[in-house]
């Protein structure tokens, strides 16, 4: 019984980090209605930054902010430099640019940092056990760091201004522009905010797995699945769904299928739930008159 | 009176495709324009163009300032409201979300008080206010639209078919509270409309269009006296 609690406890830790990484991809399509496929290798490149920071002696909250604030700038420039050329183009021409930037960013990484792999810091340590050891005080942490930015920016979508024009440009941004949205600056503002919570994941989760190019491959594919099966174009189901996906996987990977098997747990998740509820457990079914 | 909006020899078209062969035409201030003419002639294209949604060439002038080749979003911001054919409603979003972006470009203490007024005239509108927009009658978003375009506070409105598909009760009350503008807000209007009878009543000067030319003009009072135009050109 107590080996069962800590599966799911730990499956709860690691579904942050999933949770974390949906709720960039939900901004991204909040802001563009596209998947970024290159999320992952964006967050990995910020992570490497905040290492770098870290490394040259910098604070640690000091290099996360930095880092989020560089990120920030860099998910701006993405769009401003690549997206905006292909603003007109069909979906699958996004497509490829996508993922040009998933090799590119990675490689790029790879080149740049190096391929081995690398230990990263955590913010919070513990001298005694927590819950009788269910728990890591790296777990803890990172959880309510994960449920601090969902906090904030659901607050920022719903309750302020720049939220719903960002919001209204997505929908619709032909009426946007009519009631004077600057739609192009929006987009590039979604892009900004996705690198920026990426970056945030690639922080969370680099303690636990370990620093290298590679290291957010098999993580995007999770959050993929649980921003999935919350409803990829709600915040709170995409984290709520990162969670699930998180637990499940744990509790399937050590009871049924086996740790080798895992990852076709997030697959299995995916394809589920597109046959059988494709706007997910939360996601709003839009209606409209004709 | 003065002008608020004048159009002089404006072209315009999608692609290749020539839809405006040179129109004059022109909106006083507070005062109302209809644009009549059959499916086609080009109306909603005339309307695009004015709000830079399509290129065009010829000149555009409000208030004395060009608006050829800005952004939509930056005409807009200087005064445009356009409910465009479709009716630009955000339909994913609730009525008062609308009201929101409706205000969007505004930070002035007014926009509560605008709010209160638009639910006065619109009072369906305020039963709905949490709904979302893509369930509302198509009546209610017609209204929902004119509401949305007059919380910009614009200088110029223009409405693309405001009769469009509605039973003829709405038809009314859309026009009952376009007269409202008309007369207590100061607001010009640039209005399309295939229903001459109405938008004749409504407006000070019309202009009829044929295939993107303007084959007639002249104060909407004279035109409704002249049988032999009516006839001929309006079919009623």
């Amino acid at each position: 019984m107590d080996g069962f609690a800590h599966q799911i406890i730990a499956g709860i830790a690691t579904g942050g980090i999933y949770a974390s990484v949906a709720l960039a991809i939900v901004m991204i399509y909040q802001a563009t209605h596209h998947v970024n496929f290159a999320q992952g290798e964006m967050a990995t490149l910020s992570t490497f930054i905040a290492w770098s920071m870290v490394n040259a002696g910098m604070p640690y909250w000091v290099a996360f902010f930095g880092t989020i604030l560089v990120s920030f700038i860099i998910g701006v420039l993405v769009e401003r430099l690549l997206m905006r050329p292909v603003a007109n183009a069909p979906v699958l021409t996004h497509v490829g640019v996508f993922i040009g930037l998933l090799l590119i960013v990675g490689n790029m990484t790879g080149w740049i940092f190096g391929y081995t792999t690398k230990v990263f810091p955590t913010p919070f340590t513990s001298d005694q056990p927590l819950f009788g050891g269910l728990v890591s005080a790296h777990e803890l942490g990172s959880t309510a760091v994960t449920l601090t930015v969902l906090i904030l920016v659901w607050a920022f979508f719903r309750f302020t201004k720049l939220g719903l024009a960002m919001r209204a440009a997505a929908y619709n941004p032909r009426s946007s522009r009519l009631v004077g949205i600057r739609v192009g600056w929006m987009l590039a503002l979604g892009w900004g905010l996705a690198a920026a919570i990426g970056a945030v994941a690639g922080m969370m989760v680099a303690p636990v797995v370990f620093l290298d190019p590679t290291m957010m491959l098999g993580i995007l594919l999770y959050a993929f699945a649980g921003a999935l099966l919350g409803g990829i174009d709600n915040p709170m189901g995409a984290v709520l769904g990162g969670f699930a996906v998180g637990v499940l996987e744990n509790l399937a990977g050590a009871y049924v299928v086996g740790t080798e098997l895992k990852l076709t747990v997030a697959l299995a998740i995916i394809i589920g739930v597109l046959v059988v509820r494709p706007s997910g457990l939360f996601g709003r079914v839009v209606f409209s008159r004709v | 009176m003065r002008r608020l909006l004048e159009v002089k020899g404006l072209k315009a078209g999608y692609g290749p495709t020539h839809v405006l062969h040179g129109l004059d035409f022109m909106v006083e201030e507070g005062g109302v324009t209809a644009l009549l003419g059959a499916n086609g002639a080009g109306k909603t294209t005339t309307l695009r163009a004015v709000c830079g949604m399509v290129r065009t060439e010829g000149e555009i002038r409000f208030q004395d300032e060009q608006l050829n080749g800005r952004a939509t979003e930056d005409i807009a911001r200087r005064g445009i409201a356009h409910v465009p054919d479709g009716r630009g409603t955000f339909m994913e979003l609730t009525v008062e979300e609308n009201f929101r972006l409706g205000a969007y470009i505004r930070n002035d203490k007014q926009v509560q008080s605008d709010f209160d007024r638009m639910c006065d005239w619109f009072p369906r509108l305020k039963q709905r206010w949490k709904q979302q927009a893509g369930t509302l009658s198509g009546g209610e978003q017609q209204m929902l639209a004119v509401a949305r375009a007059l919380l910009l506070r614009p200088k110029l409105l223009l409405l693309d078919e405001p009769s469009f598909g509605l039973a003829p009760l709405i038809v009314q009350e859309i026009f009952g509270i376009m007269r409202r503008i008309r007369d207590e807000s100061g607001v010009g209007i640039l209005l399309v409309e295939q229903n001459a009878n109405l938008a004749l009543e409504l407006a000070d000067l019309a202009y009829l269009l044929e295939t993107g030319r303007i084959v007639m003009s002249g104060r909407a009072a004279e035109i409704r006296q002249d049988e032999a135009i009516r006839r001929s050109y309006l079919g009623y």
